[in-house]
This record gives C-alpha cells, sequence and structure tokens, in this order.
C-alpha cells in the first residue's frame, strides 16, 4: 500500500475536524474533548519534532517547555480568579484570563528560557544532550512541586476556562474550534519553515555540521534558532493543554510528559510534517480504548513502538507512503 | 609577481612531542594549482584544517586575499571565499543534488535568517547552484539524492558545492580519493579547467593527477615543507626522491 504523503495529510485534517463535527450531531461531548486532547499533544509534539525531527537534536527534557505554557495560563488564571496581584518587583498586574494574552506570555517565556537551555545545553551531542535536556526539565519539575504559591504538588485549579474574544470557550466544540485552528496555522507556518532557506540549512545540518561550517553557515546558530522556536510551540500547547483541564500541576514537567512527545513523533514518523499528528491520534486512541480496558495500556503501546523502531523507521506515516526511513 | 591569494605565514601545531605541522609558510597565487604532497602522516590534513580553521595552530597566521583571516571561524573563511572540499565526502546525504548545492548558496547569500520563502523555488538560489551542477557535470542528477549518487559523482559533487560558493581560493583535500581510472581522469580535467576561476590548493595522493594538474608542487614531510617547486624541479630533486616519491619514478 503507498499512498501520497500529501494526501494521507489531507485526509488527517479533515479526519480531526470531522469526527467532533459528528460527535456535536450525535451530542457525544467526550469525544470531542478526546480529539481537542489529541490535537494539543500533537501540538506540543510538532514544536519537539522541529529541532528532533529536523533538527535531530533529541531533547529529552521539552516537559519544560509544555510545563512553563501551562504554568503561564495557570498564574496567569489564578491572580485573575482570586483578584489577586501579580507582583514582579518591579511592577504588578492582575492577571488575565484572555487566551491571546496568555498564549502570547506562554509563549515569550518559553522561547526565553529555550534560549537559555539552548545555549547551554548545544555545546553537547548525542547522549549528552538527551542527559542536559532531561536535566533541564527535572530542574523545573522540583521547582514547580516546591512552588507553594501556585499549589506546589497540588496543581493549580483554574474554575472557568479562559476567553477567547467572541467565543464561548466553554462549549466544547468551540474550544476545539480554537486548538485545531492553532494547530492548522502551525503546521502551515512548520511546512514553510522546512522548506525555507533556513529549514535546509537546519536539515542539512543534522547530517553534517562540518558541511555546513565549509558552506559559511553557523550550525550552533541554526540548531538555536530551531530551539528557541520548537520551545515556543510547545509552550503554546503547554497554555492550551492547561486550559482544557483547567488545572495544571508539575506532572506537565514530568520526564514521562517528555518521553510522551518523543514517542508520539516515532510513532507518527520522524522529521515528518504530520508525524507528530498522527502519532498523537494513536496516542490517545490507545489511551483511551486500551485504557478502558487495563491499567497497564502501555504494555500494548510499548509493543507497538518497538514494532515500529524494528520495523518502520519512517513511523506510521513512513509506512504508509512506502518510504521506509525516517525523515525521508 | 602577483600577490598570493591564499597564504599561511609560519604555521606550527603540536600534538604533545609531535610537530604536526613545523613552520609552513606557503601561498597560492591566482590561476595556479599548487600541490601538496607528502606521505601518509606527514601532516597535510592538518595544515588544511589549520587553512579551514577548524583547527587552530599554536602560532603562524593565515592571510587570505592579504587580509589575516587567523582569528576568523570556519564559517567566516567559508564566506571570505575559501572552497573546501573533503577527502571523504561530507554531503547531506538523504538530500538532493540540487538542495546540497542550494546550501552554498545559502551561505554565501546569508539566507539562512530566511523562514518564509521556499528555497527551491527562488531562482537567485537555484540558479546559481544549478550553474555550478551543470558545470561539474551533474545537472542531470539535480533530483537523485546524494545517497544514490556513485562515488565519483558524490567527489564532483564536493567540488560543485564549494563551486556555489564564487571561492576566491580552492582547498582541496584529495579530491581524487577512490576514485578509478575513468572518474579520476574526468575529475583532473574538471579541476584543470577551475583554476582559472580560482586557484587550487590541491592535497592529492595520485602522482599521476598531481604532475598533469600542478603548477608548482610543495613537498610536506614529518610537518616541515622540505621543497617548494615547480612540478618538473620536484620530480627530479634528489631529496624529495628519498624522501617520498620511492623508487617508482
Amino acid at each position: 500500500m503507498k499512498l501520497d504523503e500529501r494526501v494521507i495529510n489531507g485526509l488527517m485534517i479533515v479526519g480531526l475536524l470531522a469526527l467532533p463535527l459528528w460527535a456535536v450531531v450525535v451530542d457525544e461531548p467526550f469525544t470531542i474533548t478526546l480529539v481537542t486532547r489529541a490535537v494539543i499533544l500533537a501540538l506540543a509534539a510538532v514544536g519537539l519534532n522541529i529541532i528532533l525531527g529536523f533538527g535531530g537534536m533529541v531533547s529529552f527534557g521539552h516537559a519544560a517547555f509544555f510545563g512553563i505554557g501551562g504554568y503561564a495560563m495557570g498564574i496567569l488564571a489564578y491572580h485573575a480568579q482570586t483578584y489577586t496581584a501579580l507582583d514582579l518587583g518591579f511592577a504588578s498586574f492582575g492577571g488575565t484570563k484572555t487566551m491571546p494574552l496568555i498564549w502570547l506570555t506562554a509563549m515569550v517565556f518559553s522561547a526565553l528560557v529555550a534560549l537559555l537551555i539552548g545555549l547551554l545545553s548545544l555545546r553537547t551531542s548525542g547522549v549528552y544532550f538527551i542527559m542536559i535536556t532531561l536535566a533541564f526539565g527535572q530542574m523545573f519539575f522540583y521547582f514547580a512541586i516546591s512552588w507553594s504559591q501556585y499549589g506546589g504538588e497540588d496543581g493549580l485549579s483554574i474554575y472557568i476556562r479562559n476567553d477567547f474574544p467572541g467565543l464561548n470557550t466553554l462549549v466544547p466544540i468551540q474550544f476545539f474550534a480554537i486548538c485545531f485552528t492553532v494547530l492548522c496555522v502551525v503546521l502551515f507556518l512548520v511546512a514553510r519553515l522546512r522548506a525555507s532557506p533556513f529549514g535546509l540549512a537546519l536539515n542539512a545540518a543534522r547530517q553534517s555540521t562540518i558541511r555546513v561550517e565549509t558552506m559559511g553557515m553557523d550550525p550552533m546558530r541554526l540548531k538555536l534558532v530551531a530551539f528557541v522556536l520548537s520551545g515556543a510551540v510547545t509552550g503554546l500547547a503547554g497554555a492550551l493543554f492547561a486550559d482544557l483541564n483547567r488545572f495544571v500541576s508539575p506532572s506537565m514537567f514530568s520526564w514521562q510528559m517528555s518521553g510522551e512527545l518523543i514517542v508520539l513523533i516515532i510513532i507518527g514518523g520522524v522529521g515528518r510534517l504530520m508525524g507528530p499528528v498522527v502519532g498523537a491520534c494513536v496516542f490517545v486512541a490507545l489511551e483511551h480504548f486500551l485504557g478502558g480496558l487495563t491499567d497497564f495500556w502501555h504494555i500494548y503501546l510499548g509493543v507497538i513502538l518497538l514494532c515500529i523502531v524494528l520495523f518502520a523507521r519512517g513511523g506510521l506515516l513512513g509506512l504508509l507512503t512506502g518510504k521506509e526511513g525516517a525523515h525521508v | 609577481m602577483s600577490d598570493p591569494i591564499l597564504a599561511t605565514q609560519n604555521l606550527v601545531k603540536n600534538f604533545g612531542a609531535l610537530k604536526a605541522t613545523d613552520d609552513v609558510s606557503i601561498d597560492l597565487l591566482p590561476g595556479e594549482i599548487h600541490a601538496v604532497i607528502g606521505p601518509n602522516g606527514a601532516g597535510k590534513s592538518t595544515l588544511i584544517q589549520q587553512i579551514c580553521g577548524s583547527l587552530k595552530p599554536d602560532s603562524g597566521r593565515v592571510f587570505l586575499d592579504g587580509t589575516d583571516v587567523s582569528k576568523q571561524s570556519t564559517q567566516a573563511r567559508a564566506r571570505a571565499g575559501l572552497g573546501r572540499t573533503f577527502q571523504i565526502s561530507a554531503l547531506a546525504m538523504e538530500d538532493t543534488v540540487l538542495e546540497n548545492a542550494v546550501l552554498g548558496v545559502i551561505g554565501a547569500q546569508h539566507a539562512a535568517r530566511q523562514f518564509w520563502s521556499n528555497a527551491l523555488r527562488t531562482p537567485e538560489l537555484t540558479d546559481r547552484a544549478m550553474a555550478a551542477l551543470e558545470r561539474v557535470g551533474l545537472a542531470e542528477h539535480s533530483q537523485t539524492r546524494c545517497a544514490n549518487l556513485s562515488h565519483g559523482e558524490r567527489r564532483q559533487l564536493e567540488v560543485g558545492m564549494a563551486l556555489t560558493l564564487s571561492p576566491r581560493a580552492f582547498i582541496m583535500d584529495e579530491p581524487m580519493a577512490g576514485l578509478g581510472a575513468g572518474g579520476s581522469k574526468r575529475l583532473t580535467g574538471l579541476l584543470d579547467g577551475l583554476r582559472q576561476e580560482a586557484p587550487i590548493l590541491l592535497v592529492e595522493h595520485d602522482m599521476d593527477a598531481v604532475f598533469a594538474l600542478a603548477d608548482r608542487i610543495s613537498v610536506l614531510v614529518y610537518g616541515k615543507i622540505i621543497a617548494t617547486g615547480a612540478s618538473q624541479e620536484i620530480r627530479s630533486s634528489s631529496a624529495v626522491r628519498e624522501a617520498y616519491l620511492g623508487e617508482e619514478i
């Protein structure tokens, strides 16, 4: 079975849109929530795919950005819902419940932290890069646990979902529409990025650092820019994820979260535009259906992952398009 | 005599007690091919790395077009006009030939800060890349993935990628390595025509190619240049024979 990748990508998008619409018709709000969850996890993994897929950097600490996005939402909304001031030392304001502002904050903070983590960790590669990013992720995890002002280990509940101008975000399909639109916009931007001169250079830097240097470019800088963009996208996903659950906790920073994002990409196809989306859909479907049967559903996930790593390096998308290898 | 395009001044590099580069001063004049020969372990690759900036010399300087580039990074030297090819092909193997060639143009034009335009649909990038591929005879393979190229074609692409930089000087590390007689001959013809574009500093083991191409030859032994001269001079020098060429010539 060999299908054109663009056809599959189109079908995926149509499917992601059709399923919740059908759920509206038959009045199954939980299905909408489920698809929304898949969309948000996909967005987070799309962010990771920028560095893991295109840049060849296996970050095992991307939960840091997911969590920063989540806490950006949590903290801003917490102050807004409790009418307390968010005191930054030099300025103080009352928080906000407006999504675009929260997103902006989440992306800016994630990008700044990514810049710092990237500057330090990109000096290393291979296993050391994996370990150093993991270490940074864990630092954020333990910081969040001990941050008692914002719930510490118990996390932070936001009672009412944040607002989006002109929409009622409490209606599941409307919140889904927001997340879906964000995903589509980001996918479009990432597709442009991949085909751009920057994307071409980044992809070459993954394959041969010295080649890129010899062509007059700084591979470190290319990777750093990719790392920052990647962190910002995953941070945005974190803010949406927190809004979906109306709850933030240190588990968003956990290394299991980082691992899950990597797993999503591997299942769907490393370095493929829609790989993370396919992976996220499969993951959420397994979590829902197998998770309903047994608490140990991760075993089945593990078997699937094993099969893909052994027999289909290009992930499910690689399998469907008949292109076996990763990336190509 | 015109000023050299590329020159090193008293380069020294020690690895512990080993003198890998011992007071090497070498220059490359416009329009010439200057070959550097020497036995294995003579320090040829070490010398190239210092010229291109991937290895820092203990002392000495490197000049490109009269400018001291000793403190510059590899990428800065590449943009200033050093077109380097590798002994072992360093290509983006998963990418197509054209994508590889475009990479050089992106570097030369500082285009890597463009996030929006499509690299392969930007004529300013692809025209120059295609011209370079045309030059090395790979134009019809532009859509081939590098991994599917023959060894000889990869060597040609190495040269083509250096060309995309519109270099002031070529630095070639054993471009003939691993080529058969036919491939070696084709590449020799190609390099012969390139010297008018930019002079070539050629490190090579293939003596047929060296004697066919080189205007001047320098002989490097134990990190030291023991002789520099016209091709014929070197061939007949007894010191060189003893150190390197052996009985066969």
